[in-house]
């Protein structure tokens, strides 16, 4: 692997997607442990901040200045942490000892541990709020920079999101973007069954959010929308990004039976196919 | 009888101090700025003041991610919902990534005694000296409260401050310096140790007395830094007086008796009785009326340090 620009193409980004998605099954396959739905379902928009819209160096991974990523659905760790690797912020060759012991890439992401975390997540509901003293943070000290919040719908059952959601609108926090991966699907079941989110936008709208449907798998879309985000001054903005659980192997879409299972030795081996074959490439 | 200062005025004052001091202090508060007197800092710096209305949750995480960027925040809201409420949030983003966030937990103990059993907090000190890398200090008085403010803001690290609503005697004169880790032997003697944290120090001082009268000369340790808690002065009191008194206004299960316990175990095993509250929910009413049905009056002390002292290794 190699350090790719971080201003990438729409193709380059569809195909660097296609290489985290089959970095991520390898991992989870090895680990046996992990998950790899929401890891799916995030790939792409996980793809487009580290390779098109983060201002973020692996040279200098603690600057102040920097663009911080909160991943607030810390499941999606496996893909992070290869689109780390992919941007060299880690080393490649640590992707296969993740939820090792004695290892770096823990099954959550970890700030402590790991070069280009910038903050440690797994127990849902925290990072609007950490998102929220982060973009604080940036208008005190007066150092310019975004602060993008990777939000699960099932996730959003939280009610400390929508504590965040109202102090975000009460400090008109222009600096800060959720992002919502809605997969529809959470650990027991489809979310509207679990415990229904929608009317989704609207509720954000009643926030006093800015709000935006995105295509969470679209490059083109989810770039627009980051443009988007950052046009509105003054005020949060949110991207629902329709995604589907488990996106690229057609037996684990949409299934909440793929949330957090590692795959056999036949599933790998389908799984890897449908994604384009060799992992080595 | 010392002079009785309030500790919330204190830290009120203490703030503002360090907000004229140091520029990255920023001060969170949760719908209770008016009572936990960070009204001043407020009114002063309100471009570094917060006021989350009743979230404390969200507050909590939102001082993590400020701490990420530099920035020290303090927190604030009663003892009870900081370490309960909002201690998920305590221990996964601010204890786990050992963020500089400086949680104050107000009215903690019996001390918001007229509001009963809800708002008291009696197993604060046991949780949050649970969690690993958090700090854990409880001022006795409102000069020590001051100087904790002030000796904190300047070490990187989480804290949990246990601070109590009322007006206390002062103990402390203005040279006092607060030392994290430090117990501070407030008495001498040689029969038995009276360890205390918090504002039991004054009825600790009046028990002393009284044991003094009936011969009993006792050591009194200070114990305001909980953890990490100073186990060489511990170990020290139990070798050279034998039996030891834990007193504090707090559950007897898991505080500062826990914590005295499990250093003497491994150090130097003595005698040691538990002062505080019984496993039990208190009630509404007068402060020291409370103190002393829960198990912390004076009386309390005097016949827990005789326990102590009948049960000496001979």
């Amino acid at each position: 692997m190699t350090t790719t620009s971080p201003t990438a193409n729409v193709e380059e980004l569809a195909k660097i997607s296609n290489q985290i998605r089959k970095k991520v099954l390898n991992m989870v396959y090895k680990a046996q442990s992990g998950h790899l739905g929401g890891s799916f379902s995030a790939t792409d928009l996980i793809t487009v901040l580290y390779f098109n819209e983060m201002n973020v160096d692996p040279e200098d991974p603690a600057s102040p200045g920097r663009d911080r990523l909160v991943p607030s659905k810390g499941h999606c760790a496996p893909a992070i942490y290869v689109a780390l690797a992919m941007r060299g912020f880690i080393d490649p060759s640590s992707l296969y000892d993740l939820r090792q012991a004695g290892c770096m890439l823990q099954g959550h992401p970890c700030m402590k541990s790991v070069e280009g975390i910038d903050i440690s997540t797994g127990s849902l509901g925290h990072g609007l709020s950490i998102g929220v003293g982060m973009a604080l943070g940036s208008e005190i000290s007066g150092i310019d920079f975004h602060v993008y919040v990777l939000l699960g719908d099932g996730e959003l059952n939280e009610g400390q999101n929508w504590e965040a959601a109202m102090s975000a609108a009460k400090h008109s926090l222009g600096n800060l973007t959720a992002i919502v991966d809605r997969n529809r699907v959470q650990l027991d079941g489809p979310t509207e069954e679990i415990m229904p989110l929608e009317p989704l936008l609207e509720k954000w709208q009643a926030f006093n959010w800015k709000t935006r449907e995105i295509d969470g798998h679209d490059p083109a879309d989810i770039k627009k929308g980051f443009v988007w985000a950052k046009g509105n001054r003054d005020i949060p903005s949110v991207l629902i990004a329709n995604t589907v659980k488990g996106k690229g192997v057609s037996f684990m879409e949409n299934s909440h039976l793929w949330h957090g299972k590692p795959p056999s030795q036949a599933e790998y081996e389908a799984a890897l196919q449908e994604l384009g074959g060799d992992s080595n490439e | 009888m010392n002079k009785l200062v309030s500790m919330r005025e204190a830290y009120g004052n203490a703030l503002l101090e360090l907000g004229e001091t140091n520029p990255k202090v920023v001060v969170l508060d949760s719908d209770i700025s008016n009572s936990s007197k960070t009204v001043y800092f407020g009114q002063r710096y309100p471009e570094r003041f917060f006021n989350f209305g009743i979230q404390e949750a969200n507050m909590m995480d939102v001082a993590a991610g400020m701490a990420t960027t530099g920035l020290i925040p303090f927190t604030n809201t009663f003892s009870f919902l900081a370490t309960l409420r909002a201690g998920e949030q305590i221990r996964t983003s601010i204890a786990y990534n050992s963020l500089n966030v400086k949680i104050i937990g107000s009215y903690s103990g019996l001390s918001d005694s007229y509001d009963g059993a809800s708002h008291q907090s009696v197993f604060d000190i046991a949780v949050m000296r649970s969690m690993p890398n958090m700090n854990v200090v409880a001022p006795c008085d409102s000069v020590e409260t001051a100087q904790v403010i002030k000796a904190v803001a300047e070490i990187p690290a989480p804290f949990y401050i246990r601070l109590c609503r009322n007006e206390l005697p002062v103990f402390f004169d203005e040279g006092y310096e607060f030392v994290l880790g430090k117990a501070r032997k407030a008495r001498e003697g040689r029969d038995v140790t009276l360890v205390v944290t918090g504002i039991m120090l004054h009825r600790a001082l009046q028990a002393a007395d009284e044991l003094e009268a009936d011969g009993i000369h006792c050591r009194i340790l200070h114990v305001p830094s909980l953890k990490p808690i100073d186990s060489d002065a511990i170990t020290q009191a139990a070798e050279e007086t034998g039996a030891l008194v834990s007193i504090e206004e707090h559950s007897i299960l898991g505080g500062l008796g826990g914590a005295v316990a499990e250093v003497i175990t491994s150090t130097f095993p003595a005698p040691l009785e538990r002062v505080g509250i019984p496993d039990v929910f208190a009630e509404s009413g007068d402060y020291y009326e409370l103190l002393d049905k829960y198990g912390m009056s004076r009386q309390d002390i005097i016949a827990a340090a005789k326990k102590a002292l009948k049960r000496k290794h001979p």
